[in-house]
């Protein structure tokens, strides 16, 4: 019931928000703000107390569940559950929503209560796709996270908002469509097995399609998931959605809405279909590594702050593919640290960006630098999360890629040399970023002021959670590591890959 | 008083957090916080070694476990600290070296805007580089390694207005990440093969499951060396180095001399059991070292910024040690990494004595005449340039540079050609080094000086300099007293072969030569550069030496070749690709789609004549189609 909840407070909080805002501007802020903090405090108690049960979540057991009849007649149930990984993606989603209303405080200042109400119904559809255990709700809440986001996308970016906004909503939609015939179908073979409907994902984890169908099938998932993640080839959405996008809209699409697309593979695509799954690893797991070349290569081409931002993006989700496909254990892991680090990070760094832009009024690499002498606050924090993001030690992103290229070297040698040289051009794009904007000569006559409080505050607060996951990263890797276990049959041997 | 080994890489961090976070500081303060944080690092360290050596721990090995860092299916890193004589040695040289650079700079720097942030960042390198040699296992030596690494970007582009200290500074972190990369595949392939990061499980279990000169060793043991060659300059990733120079002069003297350059020696000592198994590999560490020492040599011979002959000259002297590494005497390394942890400190130290009393000035061919000026300067220059020439008896660098050279020749890894290499070298080391202190401080004044250094930069110029003449006395030969303290110590963690069985004569000529090679070095130098200077300038303007003398002048074009060959073509596939090519596919397939709409609605007329022709048409069409 609780899980229900979870749902309930963003949906209503939506509501509430653009049902204020007649009282005046700041009202939908602090109501979203309210309703985001009540969520982070709920998810909080319930990681803590999964964290502190013995047997810490067994493989196949879920934390919290909630499961009642919902269209009886086709078997489709209002299912939640919530396990380790569920919950913490649950905690990035409230921290990240609290950090998108800080940032949106001051850029935002037109429509702020249907701004809100999009941001809120945003957040929700992200909350019910971590949650669903229901193929049929999971495709809803799928759905549900699209319309808002596409809204935010073209009321509130930049520049060329409208473009970006369909395109985003077309490659989504093609993704979905996608999903929807594989989720289809799937239903319609269970059914015709077992003579019985049902969406659950238990009974459909049963199923076990073998043959072409699973293949077939499997890449329909994969398709929806890829798109979202992003994989290249799909991700040409990514830069354009990113860069256009408001910054509250930015640090959600990056920190959270990818991270669907890698829970969906993690959650469905593979589980679904083990087998067709593991013969599909080499492949996936190369275009992981192409993503990570690819990315990294682009990033470092961009001039657009907000692009190269984005394109970085593409190269750190390559990290989780091939963590995802790699099927070992200290992959695994690596690839949730990954989605947690990488959701901060590259959040941070986008709130950044906006604040320059307010600021600055540009994008362009090739207008700022000197920055830290104006400055000096902005440059230590952008610093430190261009540091973060080319996987220094000490700092979350390192414990995600490290323990991904760890898990994946035995199954995969090749592979995994071609993704480590990824470091190396992350090490360039980030430090190009860092010497344009903050460092370098100053231009003279400009006034520019520092960051606002409450955006230090975010910001040290968001530094300070990828420390802790960069020194003790043992609560969440204890927490997230029993997912593989109960979902994954298909551990690859390291004798088997490596010969 | 082990247990209190953790506080010798916690106090600098805590330094480095006060300095980050501790609201409003004066000045006094940051100096006090960022000396003072290394200094009681450096006691502790003491402390730690004194209980060390009187009660030596189980296995001369003393291990602290603070808390399991990392745990992940097979995978566990703990954070835990792991002292033994290799370790120690690293950890006294790097916070009694680094307490005399941190007092120096606080005077130093002092005019500089920066104050804070240069303690800041030095702090956090002092404390990432004991956790690099304290780490247990290879996960955690990964942390300090990439640490270093960040805080060496970080001080490269401090003054960081200037875009070319920027461009350094990334070069600097770029060269060596791609060491780091192959470092982090080798530790993938060891972990694959043995399912455990620990350092000494590794090399344990390497010695005993893995054939000498097996594949799978020799590329673990490529892999770290390509490690250890990218953070420690060796050819042909060296080209980062004499750019470096472009932070300030503490920088240069703690992290691009004494202590981070050299912690891929510290590494292939650390691993060298693994480095036994691959015999292909340990002789290309020798010959790395032969030809970095050589190059980098001839290299600073023609320099004339005062900081750029002391980078050249360390990448040349990190060559002397991993030719050590190569022959299979790491303790001959370690001896050398601490001599010339002394005295390149004291020339760095010395030379940015000299560049502050002449507004900033590095070049030194408008300096000269400053030993009457300058005298402490001058005299603790002096100790450094004859410990680094290796000027025989008195000097630290003699004796450590006698031990390499001498277990090359014993060395059944060794041989009479990497000796005649290291021998060369030698020789030129003795030029450019004299060359320099003649420039420098003989001769006629051309820049009048400002200033006297005062007691915080004077103090451990002196100390640095007693200790470059006396550190050599740590080690002395069997023809001078037989005293091998140092060695004898270090065994204690690197249990080696040490088949002496050549004979003392022997070893007495080898000395001899050596010490004329040296001397020999110092009086050509004095004759080009003092004597006769005007024969040397006809002779180095005619043509081939004109040529020669601009290669080794920029580094033997290493520099030009990778621009030519890796930068460019890397950033014009960048710029070429930057709209994505991918991308273009589809935007084709929406201009496709929106072609075909435009040519379709433009059947849309509205005209009923051109409807009905279309639809007679078709008609005629359909029934001639179902017909044939």
């Amino acid at each position: 019931m609780i899980l229900l909840w979870l749902i309930i407070i963003p949906m209503a909080g939506a509501c509430a928000a653009w049902w204020v805002e007649r009282r005046g501007p700041q009202w939908p802020r602090w109501t979203a703000l309210t309703c985001l903090g009540v969520e982070l405090a709920v998810a909080g108690a319930l990681w803590r107390d999964a964290a502190l049960a013995t047997p810490l979540s067994r493989p196949g057991t879920w934390a919290a569940e909630w499961n009642v009849a919902w269209i009886p007649s086709w078997g489709i149930r209002l299912h939640v559950a919530a396990d380790g990984l569920s919950l913490s993606l649950l905690l990035l989603t409230a921290f990240l929503g609290i950090m998108s209303v800080v940032c949106s405080w001051t850029e935002i200042r037109e429509r702020v209560g249907f701004f809100h109400f999009n941001l809120l119904w945003t957040l929700t559809g992200v909350i019910g796709v971590f949650l669903a255990m229901d193929l049929f709700l999971f495709f809803l809440f799928w759905e549900v996270m699209l319309i808002p986001m596409y809204l935010l996308i073209i009321l509130w970016g930049h520049e060329g908002r409208l473009r970006a906004g369909y395109k985003f909503f077309l490659f989504t939609q093609a993704g979905s469509l996608l999903l929807l015939i594989a989720l289809i179908a799937l239903v319609f073979i269970q059914a015709s097995q077992k003579g019985v409907w049902s969406f659950d994902y238990h009974d459909l984890l049963g199923a076990q399609i073998t043959g072409a169908a699973g293949t077939w099938l499997m890449l329909g998932f994969f398709l929806a998931f890829a798109v979202k993640l992003p994989v290249f080839p799909f991700h040409t959405w990514l830069p354009d959605a990113h860069t256009e996008a408001p910054t509250a809209g930015s640090v959600i699409l990056a920190g959270l809405l990818l991270k669907t697309g890698a829970y969906g593979l993690i959650r469905f695509a593979v589980p679904l279909f083990p087998e067709a799954s593991r013969d599909f690893a080499p492949v996936a797991m190369f275009l992981g590594v192409v993503g990570i070349l690819y990315g990294a290569m682009l990033a470092f081409a961009q001039t657009d702050l907000k692009r190269l931002v984005a394109y970085s993006s593409v190269s750190h989700l390559g990290f989780v593919l091939l963590g995802v496909y790699a099927g070992a254990h200290p992959a695994f892991e690596g690839a949730v640290m990954q989605m947690i680090a990488h959701g901060i990070s590259t959040g941070a760094l986008f709130m950044l960006v906006g604040a320059l832009q307010e600021r600055l009024h540009t994008r362009d690499l090739r207008h700022m630098g000197g920055l830290w002498g104006r400055i000096p606050v902005f440059g230590a924090l952008l610093l430190f999360f261009a540091v973060a993001s080319l996987g220094m030690p000490g700092l979350g992103n390192f414990i995600g890629e490290f323990l991904v290229l760890l898990g994946s070297f035995a199954p995969h040698a090749a592979l995994t040399v071609a993704a480590t040289a990824g470091i190396v051009l992350a090490a360039v794009y980030a430090l190009v970023m860092v010497q344009y904007t903050v460092h370098g000569p100053a231009e003279p006559d400009r006034r520019v002021a520092d960051l606002s409080r409450p955006m230090q505050w975010s910001l040290v607060s968001m530094a300070l959670i990828l420390v802790w996951l960069g020194l003790y990263p043992q609560p969440l890797l204890r927490m997230v590591g029993p997912a593989m276990g109960s979902e994954r049959p298909m551990v690859v041997s390291a004798e088997e890959g490596s010969g | 008083m082990l247990s209190y080994l953790w506080l010798v890489p916690a106090l600098p961090l805590a330094g480095f957090l006060i300095l980050v976070a501790g609201g409003r500081l004066s000045k006094r303060m940051i100096a006090w916080i960022g000396v003072g944080s290394v200094g009681l690092s450096a006691i502790v360290a003491g402390l730690v070694t004194v209980s060390f050596i009187v009660s030596p721990p189980a296995g001369g090995r003393f291990t602290q476990h603070l808390w399991t860092w990392v745990e992940a299916g097979p995978f566990v890193s703990r954070l835990a600290f792991d002292l033994d004589a290799l370790s120690l040695v690293m950890m006294l040289v790097i916070t009694w070296i680094g307490l005399l650079i941190h007092v120096y700079s606080a005077e130093f720097m002092a005019e500089d805007s920066g104050y804070r942030r240069f303690f800041a960042y030095m702090n956090l390198f002092v404390g990432a580089m004991l956790i690099l040699v304290l780490a247990d296992n290879l996960f955690l030596l990964y942390l300090g390694w990439e640490g270093v690494g960040l805080c060496s970007y970080l001080l490269i582009g401090f003054w960081y207005e200037q875009p070319a200290n920027g461009w350094a500074a990334r070069k600097a972190f770029i060269i060596t990440r791609i060491g780091d990369t192959a470092l982090a595949i080798g530790m993938f392939l060891l972990f694959a093969s043995f399912g455990t990061v620990d350092i000494q499980d590794l090399m344990r279990d390497a010695s005993g499951r893995w054939d000498a000169g097996s594949p799978i060793a020799t590329a673990a043991a490529a892999l770290l060396l390509i490690g250890a060659m990218g953070k420690s300059a060796q050819v042909p990733l060296q080209t980062w180095l004499p750019d470096a120079m472009a932070g300030p002069t503490p920088v240069s003297a703690l992290i691009h001399a004494a202590t981070m350059v050299t912690a891929g020696v510290y590494l292939l000592a650390r691993t060298q059991a693994l480095l036994q198994l691959a015999p292909a590999v340990q002789f290309c560490v020798a010959v790395v070292g032969v030809m970095t020492l050589l190059l980098a040599a001839f290299s600073a011979l023609a320099q004339r910024d005062i900081k750029r002959v002391l980078a050249y000259s360390t990448i040349s002297q990190i060559g002397y040690m991993f030719l050590a590494l190569g022959v299979g005497a790491p303790v001959a390394a370690m001896f050398h990494f601490l001599t010339h942890a002394c005295f390149k400190a004291l020339l760095f130290l010395g030379a940015g004595a000299v560049s502050n009393s002449l507004h900033h000035e590095l070049d030194m061919f408008r300096m000269g005449g400053l030993c009457r000026r300058l005298p402490v300067t001058c005299w603790t220059f002096l100790a450094g340039v004859a410990s680094l020439a290796g000027l025989p008896l008195i000097t630290a660098g003699f004796y450590s540079k006698d031990l390499v050279l001498w277990e090359t020749w014993i060395s059944p890894h060794g041989g009479l050609w990497l000796w005649i290499g290291g021998a060369a070298g030698a020789f030129v080391t003795a030029l450019y080094s004299f060359r320099l202190f003649f420039f420098v401080f003989l001769g006629d004044m051309k820049t009048e000086p400002h200033g006297k250094p005062g007691p915080m930069i004077t103090v451990p110029l002196v100390m640095l300099a007693g200790l470059s003449l006396v550190a050599g006395f740590l080690e002395l030969p069997r023809t001078l007293g037989h005293w091998p303290l140092f060695s004898s110590f270090l065994e204690t963690a690197m249990p080696l072969v040490h088949a002496d069985s050549a004979s003392v004569a022997a070893e007495a000529i080898h000395q001899s030569v050596l010490s004329l090679v040296a001397l020999a070095g110092a009086g050509i130098a004095y004759w080009l550069y003092r004597a006769a200077p005007e024969r040397l300038a006809i002779f180095a303007a005619a043509g081939p030496a004109a040529s020669l003398r601009r290669v080794w002048f920029e580094g033997w074009a290493f520099d030009r070749f990778y621009d030519r060959f890796v930068v460019r073509p890397f950033i014009e596939m960048a710029r070429t690709n930057r709209t994505d090519a991918v991308d273009a596919v589809y935007t084709a397939a929406a201009r496709v789609v929106e072609r075909a709409h435009v040519a379709l609605s433009d059947t849309q007329t509205g005209s009923v004549r051109w409807y009905a022709t279309v639809l007679a048409g078709s008609g005629v069409l359909f029934i001639w189609y179902m017909l044939t």
